[in-house]
């Protein structure tokens, strides 16, 4: 009569959440999710898992012996023993042998038990490294779109919450459901085998239970989705006022946000509180008719056998029509229990599978996005010029680039050298189909040149940026760099020849001078330092309590944002490319600073390409030529001086006539 | 420990009544899951003792059963539904308290906690607390009575056999309890290096465009590779101990079962008839007993590791919950703000108590009612600082500060921000519409007024611009409008409020130079008797201010109109040569675009 022991003991059932609250299942599940789950498990963990399927039969077939043992125990030995005054030593061998039977099938129990845990344990954790080092390395490589069109909480929430979710199904609910089956499975046939009315008493209240779990389990799911939802929204709210807390408290608006938080706390409350009711009782309940049911087999078993009624079951098959013997009523009461114990562990597993199932869903949905389009072929090398003034390919940082040039036609290789010649011809993009963002842009930068980019917000002056380095693809007309169309530079060696620095600095957790050293994995500590001189901060970074080996986190939020741009900016000097862009690199730095940083800058522009999108006029002025931009179309061109005197948009826009945000 | 849980405890208040009655009913529960494996044993055992079978036991067991089963039942749900309105009532207070905790925090403190760990302890560490809690309502209080009904019952049924219980109990126990306190450690190591895993990939995602303007994918695709293999490794290592339990547990379980299955047969068949004092009956009865003795030892390890770990969660809300704000409005402060003169009396600050370094250090300065200052300075010469003295927003750490006469801390605090209206650098819009926005600044404002200061700000015009003029929704972060629309509603919200003194910490820096000076006219004619205190990057926001202060690594290094400055400090030439450098009529208009 021993219990089904259940894998569901383990305290990671009970394991608090690191993500925040639990995954909200939105929209449907994806087809063919758990078929793929498993081929999955099965890709990296063939062995383990049939091993481990082994250990669950073994494991379900152990705790079903031991649960007839008792009835074998009481009608073959004690009862004769008692009955037909065999007395002990007349039973003592087979009672013996029985329980070394017993203790062998328990046995057998524990080490599959203990063979299965330690492999899921290897399973569980290897899966969720695999899933998550998967997701990673396919989200690299998507598009800049798919980062504007999905929000990042919900990408981080796939990281965490899902991936979590994911984990519960593979190592507790796929296993439990699989072991609870399988005892169902077996107990089902044995209670068929014994007895078939009294089979039918159980299923009658199986049956209920399935009801009750249908509409508790129901409203409980149904609440739970509403409590989600309530807690997200509070969620939202509250991040909003805790980053807006300054402002607050500046306005002393802390009472209208007690209130605000007053409501949407109001209403979490009533969500959760009903989605706990239900899901609390639901336990007390279906444990209850498992006790009912327990006292109708025993009530009906007894009338069955006061009455003498022939029990039908398979084992008339085999032995005839008899009446029900005690110990069958005995062995069949311990079955009942079984029985319901293991469909009422069923029912708490199904919430689970549901949501283990929509987070594996949405894993799988982040690894199908389509990953950015690259078919270029032309690469980037260093070079250097042999005797004969001819470019070769060499290993070493010559400063000398080439763009290796593969044609296919006739098997020939050359190489162009990186002069930085850049030139946009008639350009067309949008960045959905039905808003087009730049019309007919043409423009010329020669080797060398610094291209100013001017205009108001949303004029386009980023975008046609993002086109340079392929962020995104173009929609129609040509960019070419060297001469070549860059379509056909592989991506990778097109952005390694383009320095970038971007208005929203972002660091990443690590030192300064790891953060630096971003821009070139190879740079030595003197080139990193020498970059942060360029850039002029090497003065702050001095002052900071362990200079350059300060820890940032958090995107470096003790730096005020000139200093982060600063850093931005040395990153962008040691990547030491032929080529470059800033949008917006100064905008935050005071103007004597960046007065001290533009001496710096202009040796860093010098002798590269360089498109500049600035709003101060001193940073654009000294430009070779300043393009104006007006809903993405280029409206003005030329130099300030030129621009001045045709006394267009950009004089006005220089006299303050005309205003740019 | 201790002085967490009573820090949070604190906030269960009105749901002391469920908190009280769930263990109570929890207990009748506990009580009759008991008695149900005892009277069905009886049952058994008088069915199988009544050789002429009749139907009188196991109706009069059934009886009991069912009466028990209908008690265990009602108590069970009753037990559930306090329990959920505890759990989620005591959850609700937490979030209330820390939520109202913070509106009264101080600027020290917010800066103390990031926004989004705050955002954490309201959520996800809440949630766990509200899970510990419902647990320790639920099963704290009854698997040791459970433990203890079981010893008693099986005692009763056979004092010789329960003995095995009691001398394998303290071995699981000991084993299981060591295992927890073994791995626990490993866990909490684990989840800081999970939520560092986390952070990178957030901060990849954000960082997306550097990650790929640096062609660093295979970089970050590794470093990521090697933190989720160190996740993985101590994980696995903790999870393969912790996979020790269940077959332990098992163990034990079957080893008393097989022992009482045993000696209990032999017993039985010894004595000779079956319902003598030990039956067949009470053989299985005990062996249930024998695993909820056991299985309550499980849960208890399985409460304990719980515990432990959503402690760390308390602990983290204690700390926000604990966090006394420094900055206390006084009791019977002043309630009026006489004018806008502002003095500052040898002032230093610095920002905690352990830094070296004073961010600011014997300002001097005195503002008098209507007058318009400028404050000019590199970065982090501790501009925004200064200004933030005036509203209270920091206390001096040495030195006074003074508004209408009166020092800052002898004002309720809500007077004195009432009547110093500041426009943040860092300046956030809130979602809501542009109305919603504005009367931030005061409640009661008219259409009107809304549309006067918008006005004066400068924002009525693109406000009308909008298909939705002043009904148009803001986004969160004010992400739909530009930024130099931005800085100009919020310059609306801060006149709104008719303060006696307005600082504008570089809040006109995305505004073109034109509408600028707009706005500075504006504040002249209309709002004369303002005091207006401006931080700019440019000087020509601050040329003509009836006083310049130039700031310079926290001390006032010059101060003076612009004439004068021009004649004395070197570094003020040098700033506003740096600004007109080519000799443009730049620095009238065109210092910015």
């Amino acid at each position: 009569m021993a219990e089904q022991k259940t894998y569901e003991q383990k305290p990671r059932a009970i394991r608090p959440m690191r993500g925040r609250g639990m995954p909200v299942p939105k929209g449907a599940i994806k087809k063919g999710t758990l078929p793929r789950l498993i081929k999955t498990v099965f890709k990296y963990y063939k062995w383990q898992m049939i091993v481990a399927f082994v250990c669950i039969f073994f494991n379900a077939m152990g705790s079903l012996v031991s649960s007839v043992f008792m009835q074998s125990l009481i009608d073959e030995v004690i009862t004769p023993a008692i009955r037909e005054h065999l007395g002990y030593d007349g039973v003592r061998v087979k009672l013996i042998t029985m329980v070394i039977g017993m203790a062998s099938a328990y046995m057998i129990v524990i080490i599959a038990g203990f063979f299965y845990n330690r492999i899921m344990a290897v399973v569980t954790q290897g899966m969720l490294y695999h899933l998550r080092e998967d997701m990673f390395a396919k989200m690299q490589n998507l598009p800049i779109k798919y980062f504007d069109t999905h929000a990042h909480g919900e990408i981080m929430s796939t990281y965490t919450n899902d991936t979590d979710a994911t984990r519960q199904l593979i190592g507790q609910s796929l296993p439990t459901l699989l072991s609870s089956s399988l005892t169902l499975l077996v107990s089902v046939s044995l209670m068929i085998w014994y007895s078939l009315w009294l089979f039918l008493v159980v299923a009658v209240c199986t049956f209920a239970m399935t009801l009750v779990v249908k509409k508790i389990g129901g409203n409980s799911a149904k609440y739970m989705v509403a409590q989600q939802h309530s807690l997200a929204e509070e969620e939202g709210f509250v991040e909003e006022m805790m980053k807006g807390q300054k402002v607050v408290k500046v306005f002393t608006h802390e009472e209208r946000a007690k209130e605000d938080f007053e409501r949407l706390n109001a209403k979490l409350f009533k969500d959760s509180e009903r989605a706990h009711k239900f899901g609390n009782i639901l336990g007390p309940i279906l444990g209850n008719i498992g006790n009912f049911t327990y006292v109708l087999i025993a009530i009906i078993g007894g009338l069955l056998y006061t009455l003498e009624v022939k029990n039908i079951g398979a084992s008339s098959l085999f032995f005839g029509l008899q009446t029900l013997s005690i110990g069958t009523i005995i062995a069949f009461l311990g079955m009942s229990r079984n029985f319901t114990q293991i469909v009422n562990q069923m029912s708490q597993q199904i919430s689970m599978i549901a949501m283990g199932l929509a987070g594996a869903s949405r894993v799988f949905t982040l690894m199908d996005e389509a990953p950015e389009h690259d078919d270029g072929y032309v690469t980037l090398v260093n070079a250097k010029k042999d005797e004969n003034g001819n470019l070769v390919e060499t290993q070493e940082r010559t400063g000398l680039w080439a763009w290796k040039h593969y044609h296919k036609a006739d098997g020939t290789t050359t190489y162009t050298e990186l002069r930085g010649e850049i030139v946009l011809d008639s350009v067309d993009f949008g960045y959905t189909e039905d808003k087009q963002v730049l019309t007919d842009v043409s423009l010329y930068a020669k080797p060398g040149q610094k291209i100013a980019f001017v205009g108001a917000t949303g004029a386009g002056k980023t975008t046609i940026t993002n086109l340079i380095n392929r962020f995104y693809d173009i929609a129609d007309g040509k960019i070419r760099y060297d001469g070549i169309n860059i379509n056909k530079i592989r991506k990778s060696d097109l952005r390694r020849s383009l320095g970038i620095v971007l208005q929203d600095v972002n660091l990443f957790t690590g030192t300064v001078m790891d953060n630096i050293r971003y821009g070139r994995l190879d740079a030595t500590d003197e080139e990193c330092i020498q970059a942060a001189k360029l850039a002029n901060a090497d003065d702050f970074i001095c002052r900071l309590p362990d200079g350059y080996d300060t820890m940032l986190t958090n995107n470096g939020a003790n730096l005020s944002q000139g200093q982060r741009q600063l850093l931005s900016i040395a990153r962008a000097a040691v990547a030491d490319a032929p080529a470059m862009i800033l949008d917006e690199a100064t905008s935050s730095i005071d103007t004597r600073t960046e007065a001290l940083v533009n001496d710096g800058m202009d040796k860093l522009m010098h002798g590269r390409t360089v498109f500049v999108i600035a709003h101060r006029l001193s940073t654009v002025r000294n430009s070779d030529a300043i393009m104006v931009l007006d809903h993405g179309k280029i409206i003005e061109r030329g130099t300030h001086e030129q621009l001045l005197e045709q006394k267009g948009t950009y004089y006005q826009l220089y006299t303050g006539a005309f205003e740019l945000e | 420990m201790v002085g967490t849980v009573k820090t949070l405890l604190k906030s269960v208040r009105q749901y002391k009544k469920p908190s009280l009655i769930t263990p109570l009913f929890m207990v009748l529960e506990a009580f009759c899951e008991c008695l149900i494996p005892f009277f069905m044993a009886s049952m058994v055992n008088e069915v199988q003792a009544s050789a002429t079978a009749t139907m009188q036991p196991i109706l009069k067991y059934g009886a009991i059963l069912i009466g028990l089963a209908a008690l265990s039942l009602t108590s069970g749900v009753l037990a559930g539904r306090f329990a959920a309105t505890a759990s989620c009532g005591f959850a609700s207070n937490l979030r209330h308290d820390l939520f109202y905790k913070v509106q009264k925090f101080s600027f020290a403190n917010v800066d103390k906690f990031s926004t989004s760990s705050l955002v954490t302890r309201l959520t996800t560490d809440v949630t766990n607390v509200q899970q510990a809690y419902q647990m320790s309502l639920r099963i704290v209080i009854r698997v040791p009575l459970q433990f203890i009904f079981a010893i008693i019952m099986s005692f009763t049924i056979n004092a010789e056999l329960a003995w095995v219980f009691l001398v394998i109990v303290p071995f699981l126990a000991v084993i299981l309890f060591s295992i927890m306190r073994f791995v626990m450690p490993f866990f909490r190591r684990i989840f800081k290096k999970y939520d560092a895993l986390n952070a990178s990939v957030q901060e990849n995602v954000s960082g997306v465009r550097v990650v790929k303007a640096f062609v660093r994918e295979d970089y970050e695709t590794k470093k990521f590779q090697k933190a989720a293999g160190e996740v993985r490794n101590d994980f696995t290592k903790a999870e393969k101990i912790l996979a020790l339990n269940n077959p332990i547990m098992t163990f034990f379980i079957n080893l008393a079962a097989v022992l009482i299955s045993f000696l209990g047969a032999t017993a039985i068949i010894k004595s000779g008839t079956l319902d003598g004092a030990f039956s067949t009956g009470d053989l299985s009865a005990l062996i249930t007993y024998g695993i909820q003795i056991l299985s309550c030892l499980m849960m208890f390890s399985m409460v304990f590791v719980m515990f432990t770990m959503s402690f760390e969660s308390a602990r983290r809300i204690g700390e926000v919950l604990n966090q006394e704000s420094d900055l206390v409005s006084p009791e019977n402060g002043v309630k009026e703000v006489k004018d806008g003169a502002i003095r500052f009396e040898n002032v230093s600050f610095k920002y905690s108590q352990k830094a070296n370094k004073y961010a600011l250090s014997d300002i001097d300065l005195d503002i008098k009612s209507g007058e318009t200052v400028g404050v000019l300075g590199g970065t982090g010469s501790s501009k925004t600082t200064l200004i933030q003295m005036i509203p209270r927003l920091y206390d001096a750490t040495e030195g006074e500060v003074f508004v209408g006469g009166v020092n800052v801390k002898d004002y309720d605090l809500d007077t004195l921000r009432k009547e110093v209206a500041v426009v943040l650098q860092k300046n956030v819009l809130f979602s809501g519409t542009i109305k919603d926005n504005l009367r931030w600044g005061d409640e009661s404002a008219t259409d009107e007024e809304l549309v006067r200061v918008c006005k004066l700000a400068q924002a009525d015009e693109f406000i009308r611009s909008f298909p939705d003029g002043y009904d148009t929704y803001i986004e969160q972060g004010g992400t739909n409008v530009s930024g130099g629309q931005k800085q100009r509603l919020c310059i609306a919200r801060a006149l709104l409020r008719k303060p006696k003194v307005l600082i504008l910490d570089d809040s006109t820096s995305a505004v073109d130079t034109k509408t600028d000076a707009l706005i500075r006219k504006a504040f002249a004619d209309e709002i004369p008797n303002t005091t207006k205190i401006i931080i700019a990057q440019r000087v020509a926001s601050v040329e003509h201010a009836d006083k310049i202060v130039v700031l310079d690594g926290g001390k006032i290094i010059a101060c003076g109109n612009h004439d004068r400055l021009m004649k004395e400090s070197e570094i003020y030439r040098e700033i506003y040569e740096a600004q007109t450098k080519g000799g443009s009529d730049e620095n009238e208009e065109g210092g910015a675009l």
